[in-house]
This record gives C-alpha cells, sequence and structure tokens, in this order.
C-alpha cells in the first residue's frame, strides 16, 4: 500500500519531467520556454521557502527576496571566484547559498522573530531595503576580495553557465519533498501551533522561539538554494531583481496559492510565471504596455474572489496528510474589529 | 563640518521630514482604523503630484493663491481615489483575511503605477515640475532659507495641526476614534462605520495629495514610480512614532528626515541603510514606536 501510494506520484513526476526534456530536446518548446520552465522552478522553490515562514508558520515576511539576493550573490561569488566548472563545484556552489541566506536568517531572525505580524512584516522589509542597498553598494568590497566580482549597482556577470533544466527540476522536486515531511514531523506539527496560535502553542510547552526561527532558517536557505540556481541559469544579477517588489512577487504567489498548501504553492508559482509571460503573447503588441495594467487586476480579482487562495490550505495527492485526520486550516485572521 | 553648515542639513532634513509626515499621516490614519497597511498610499501621493502638474501647467495658476488652488485641486482629487480605492478594492475583503486586503493593497499600488505610465494617462517619462511660483532664498546670519522650505513646514504643520483638531474636537473625530477602538462597539453606538472608514481615506489621501505637491515643488522631477520610496519611508515613519498616533506620525517623519538627510550628506549611497536600520532597532526596543503605549488610543 505505501510503495503504491509512493509509485504513482513517482512515475508522473518523472514522466513530465521526461516530456518536457524531449520537448525542449525537439525544439517544439525553444530554449525560451525552457527558461521559463526554469524560471518557474526557482520561483517555486524560493516561494515554498516563504510557504514554511509564512503559511506554516504564520511569520509575515516582507523580505524574501533579500535571502533570494544573499543566495544568488554568495553562490555566483564562489563559482566566480573560484572558477568551478564542475557539476560536484556547483552543487557546492548550491550548497553554499542556501548555507548563506540560512545563516544570515538565523543571524536576523533570531533578534526580529520577536515581533508580531504586521511589526515583523515591516522589520523584513527593511532588512529587505538595506540588503538590497548594500548590493547596489558592493563596489567598496572589491578591494577585500581581490576584484570588482560583485559589479555593485552595474550588476554581476561573468557567472558560469551551470545550472540547466534538469537541476531546477531536480532540486524542485527535492524541495517539495523535503517540505512535506517537514510539514508532517514533529516540527511542522511545532509550527503549525504556533500559526494558529503562538500563545496557546506557548502555554502547551512549544519552545516558539526555537521553532519560529527553524522554519525561519530552512525557508530563508530554500531561497537561497534558489538564487544559487537562478544565479548560474540567467548569469546575470543585478540588485534590482532583489528589491521590495520581489519579495512581494513572492508572497502573493503564497497567498495566492493559499496559505499553508504545498499544492497551492507550486500551482501558483508556475501559473504566476507564465501568467507574466503568457500575457506577452496574447496581447497585441500595441497593447503590451497593458501588461503590467492587466497583472495587477488580475491579483485583485483573485482575492476579491478567492480571499483565503486558490487550495485554502487542501492538498492535492500524495502531498495529502498521511493518516486521515482533519486538513489544517489556514489561518484566519478575525475581522479588524473583532481584535482591536 | 562647521555649524553653519550642519544647521543647514538639519533644516534640509525638516523640509523632507514634513512632507514624509504629510504620507505619514495617511498611513497612520488607514491603519489604526482598518488594520491595514495601504501599500497603494504611496502612488496617491504620485496621483497628487501629477494632478499638481496638470493644474499647473494647464490652467496656469501662478502666485501664492495659484499654489493654494493646485493644493486643494489635489487634495480634492486623492480624496476621491482614496474613498474610491476603499470601496471597491478593500470594503469587500473587510472580514476576509487580512492578508487578502494587503495584497490588494499592492495590487492596486501596482496597477496606479503602471496605468500611470500608460501613454494617454501619465507617460512613463520624467517630467520636470513647474513651479508655481519664484523661489526666493533669504541669508539669515550664513544660513540659506528658501521660501520651498518655509511653505512646505508652514503648509504641513497647518495640515497636521488641523487634522489633531478634527481627529480631537469634533463629532466624526471622534467616531473615527470610536471606530478605530472597536468597530462593532462602535456601531452599536449609532456610528455609521462604513462612513467613518471612508471619511478617514479622505481626509488621509488629501493629505498624500498635498505631500505630492510640496514634494513635487521640492524636488521637482516627477514620474509615476515616485511614489514607491517615499511611500515606503514614510510608512516607517508612522511605525516608528508609534502607528495609529498622529503626532508619533509627525515624530517619526521628522526623525526619518534627519536621518536620512543627515547620513546623506555624509555619505550618500548608505542612507537608506541608516534609515531602515534605525526602524529594525526601534521595532526591536519598542515594537509599539516611540509614543506607544501598550494600550494605544488610536486613529
Amino acid at each position: 500500500m505505501k510503495a503504491a501510494r509512493l509509485l504513482l506520484p513517482l512515475v508522473v513526476v518523472l514522466a513530465v519531467y521526461a516530456v518536457l526534456q524531449i520537448l525542449f530536446m525537439t525544439e517544439v518548446l525553444n530554449a525560451y520556454w525552457e527558461k521559463i520552465f526554469s524560471l518557474s522552478a526557482f520561483v517555486t522553490i524560493c516561494c515554498l521557502g516563504l510557504g514554511i515562514i509564512y503559511g506554516f508558520t504564520g511569520q509575515f515576511s516582507l523580505g524574501h527576496a533579500a535571502f533570494y539576493g544573499i543566495g544568488a550573490y554568495s553562490a555566483a561569488l564562489f563559482t566566480k571566484a573560484l572558477q568551478v566548472d564542475s557539476a560536484l563545484g556547483f552543487l557546492v556552489a548550491i550548497l553554499i547559498g542556501g548555507a548563506s541566506a540560512g545563516l544570515v536568517g538565523f543571524l536576523i531572525g533570531l533578534p526580529i522573530l520577536r515581533l508580531r505580524s504586521d511589526y515583523l512584516g515591516i522589520a523584513t522589509l527593511g532588512f529587505g531595503v538595506m540588503v538590497k542597498t548594500g548590493l547596489d553598494n558592493t563596489d567598496g568590497l572589491a578591494g577585500l576580495l581581490g576584484g570588482d566580482l560583485l559589479g555593485g549597482a552595474r550588476g554581476m556577470t561573468g557567472i558560469p553557465p551551470l545550472a540547466s533544466f534538469t537541476w531546477a527540476f531536480g532540486f524542485l522536486v527535492i524541495a517539495v519533498i523535503v517540505l512535506r515531511n517537514f510539514v508532517y514531523s514533529n516540527l511542522g506539527r511545532a509550527c503549525l501551533a504556533i500559526r494558529e496560535d503562538e500563545i496557546a502553542a506557548d502555554v502547551m510547552g512549544v519552545n516558539t522561539t526555537r521553532y519560529k526561527t527553524i522554519a525561519f532558517v530552512i525557508g530563508c536557505a530554500y531561497a537561497g538554494v534558489a538564487g544559487a540556481l537562478y544565479a548560474h541559469f540567467y548569469r546575470f544579477l543585478h540588485p534590482s531583481n532583489f528589491d521590495f517588489l520581489k519579495s512581494v512577487d513572492f508572497l502573493m504567489v503564497v497567498v495566492l496559492g493559499g496559505l499553508g498548501s504545498i499544492t497551492g504553492t507550486v500551482i501558483a508559482a508556475v501559473g504566476w510565471t507564465f501568467l507574466l509571460e503568457g500575457l506577452r503573447f496574447v496581447l497585441p503588441s500595441n497593447l503590451l504596455d497593458f501588461r503590467m495594467v492587466i497583472y495587477p487586476l488580475i491579483l485583485i480579482a483573485m482575492m476579491l474572489l478567492r480571499p483565503r487562495g486558490l487550495f485554502g490550505g487542501n492538498e492535492l495527492g500524495p502531498l495529502k496528510p498521511p493518516i486521515d485526520e482533519p486538513q489544517p486550516k489556514a489561518s484566519e485572521a478575525r475581522s479588524p474589529g473583532v481584535t482591536a | 563640518m562647521d555649524l553653519i553648515y550642519i544647521l543647514q542639513q538639519l533644516l534640509n532634513g525638516l523640509q523632507l521630514g514634513f512632507v514624509y509626515a504629510l504620507i505619514a499621516l495617511g498611513y497612520t490614519m488607514v491603519y489604526g482604523i482598518v488594520r491595514l497597511i495601504n501599500f497603494a498610499h504611496g502612488d496617491v501621493f504620485m496621483v497628487g503630484a501629477f494632478v499638481s502638474f496638470f493644474a499647473i501647467s494647464s490652467f496656469q495658476f501662478s502666485g501664492f493663491i495659484g499654489f493654494v488652488e493646485t493644493m486643494l485641486l489635489a487634495m480634492l482629487a486623492c480624496a476621491v481615489l482614496g474613498v474610491v480605492i476603499e470601496r471597491l478594492a478593500y470594503r469587500p475583503l473587510r472580514n476576509a483575511p487580512r492578508i487578502a486586503a494587503l495584497i490588494t493593497a499592492i495590487g492596486v499600488s501596482i496597477f496606479l503605477e503602471y496605468f500611470g505610465s500608460l501613454n494617454f494617462v501619465f507617460g512613463p517619462n520624467y517630467r520636470s515640475f513647474p513651479r508655481p511660483f519664484e523661489v526666493q532664498t533669504w541669508d539669515v546670519g550664513g544660513l540659506r532659507i528658501s521660501s520651498i522650505q518655509v511653505i512646505i513646514i508652514a503648509v504641513a504643520l497647518l495640515l497636521v495641526v488641523a487634522l489633531q483638531l478634527f481627529v480631537q474636537r469634533t463629532r466624526i473625530g471622534m467616531a473615527m476614534r470610536a471606530v478605530a477602538f472597536d468597530h462593532d462597539t462602535a456601531r452599536l453606538m449609532g456610528i455609521n462605520v462604513d462612513f467613518i472608514i471612508s471619511v478617514t481615506f479622505a481626509i488621509g489621501s488629501a493629505l498624500a495629495g498635498a505631500g505630492g505637491l510640496l514634494f513635487a515643488i521640492a524636488y521637482p522631477t516627477i514620474n509615476p514610480f515616485m511614489g514607491i520610496m517615499p511611500g515606503l519611508k514614510a510608512f516607517v515613519a508612522a511605525v516608528l512614532g508609534g502607528i495609529g498616533i498622529i503626532p508619533g506620525a509627525l515624530l517619526g517623519a521628522l526623525i526619518m528626515g534627519q536621518a536620512e538627510v543627515l547620513t546623506g550628506s555624509v555619505l550618500s549611497s548608505v542612507r537608506d541603510i541608516v534609515a531602515f536600520g534605525i526602524l529594525i532597532i526601534v521595532l526591536l526596543v519598542k515594537p509599539t514606536g516611540i509614543l506607544g503605549k501598550r494600550v494605544t488610543e488610536k486613529v
């Protein structure tokens, strides 16, 4: 029974990968589409990280792109400085990206995770702006690094082309599996308890600071891994790719998918990337300017129609809870009048 | 660095701080009453600057009277815009999870920016802003004071005081405080909560409109994305002073203005780091802001 539960999703995942890879090789889908598919995988990994922090643990973060950027820049610095060109070296670079984002997440998370809801959001927003400004001003580090490696506000170039769709897809699958097992472990249960009611969780003996920090660090490491992959796929990094609006993008995906839903996050992340790119093709060229006007309108319409997101905390297939039990509900913020 | 130079920088910081204050007031009022970080507020500020631009260039407003006319027009336009945004985008979500309203606010913000960038609206380019009056500069013991600085500080002070009186002394102001305290109880007391929330959005947006005009006069280049950074910083200022508290917004904005100008005068590239660093430190030491109390009176 257990084997059968795992076999079907494995076959589906391999089939999806094989079909896409064949389409890319036969050039039915050209290199541009390979880029979009890969990008959607990076965005998904990063959003799954934010999902751990916000969707499952309820810690509001408006600065997730900062960790995406930290991972991208640190991994790219490693491969560029050491002229890495092997797959093993790239794997090390990805781990460095994830570890450095996780470490920074630990250092910043320890003090600011004491803050609640909106205040935490504002503090992470502030941290995001600081990281972006810092990346804009890396020229001062050129002496320390022995050369202008990071490029400051001009952007970082010369990153070796190590990533491919296979890397993106592989890490996406790993990210989903790890996250699923995390959510249904004791650790994940503690995080869910914190999301539902932090004080109650504390009273029940959950060490809230510890679990909030763990969730935050894992979420940041996800973003770092996604950033490292992104850096070696696009091979050009610019601080403005990691600004406040990018953090907002990730937050939108997580909310659109439904807080506390892995399935929803994956579908929303892929759908969102394709929606943005798809509008380029659907719109006639003289209306291309409307792309960024239609996009917020779709967003607003989605929120008005489905304020709890597409999946509202539910899961599909193998991502469902392992035993029959009530589904975890998305945290329901009470109306402002009640909380006052 | 001599004393005059420092005083000059303090004065410049004061000018920037008062502009931030006008934006921060709208953030703080809206947050106080519906607990929503209204990310579209910075873009309402941008619309205020553009309305002023078109008022000055098409109606040929000039002189002090022209300035007042422009300001009233910008405030009116922004008030209407704020009420419309609240009615269409936020009100249907009042009982939804708060994050839905926040995402919607971000959506409205992006919409205003990119809709404004369309060629038949404001256009994507930078425009230089025509000042409705000639700039005069007075020399006070080596300190250079411009008419812009005098006008900004005077107008902002006037509006802040007027707002404080309105909130503390009028029946509608009392109703606003009641709604901020508790929607349901306020409704039981016979207060029309929807109307009061609309009034709050109207006043907050009108102040942002005035801020847009003053900002454009002081830093005379405008574009559809000009609202993002001042909006963020004004919001930070509101949090710094204690969100929901009107004097707190003013205090926070003045601190932000000084922090930005003073660090900018030493090393301009790191001024955002300092501004947001102050925010994080203040939040860690006193999460409710400088003037915040454990039980705060909000609007």
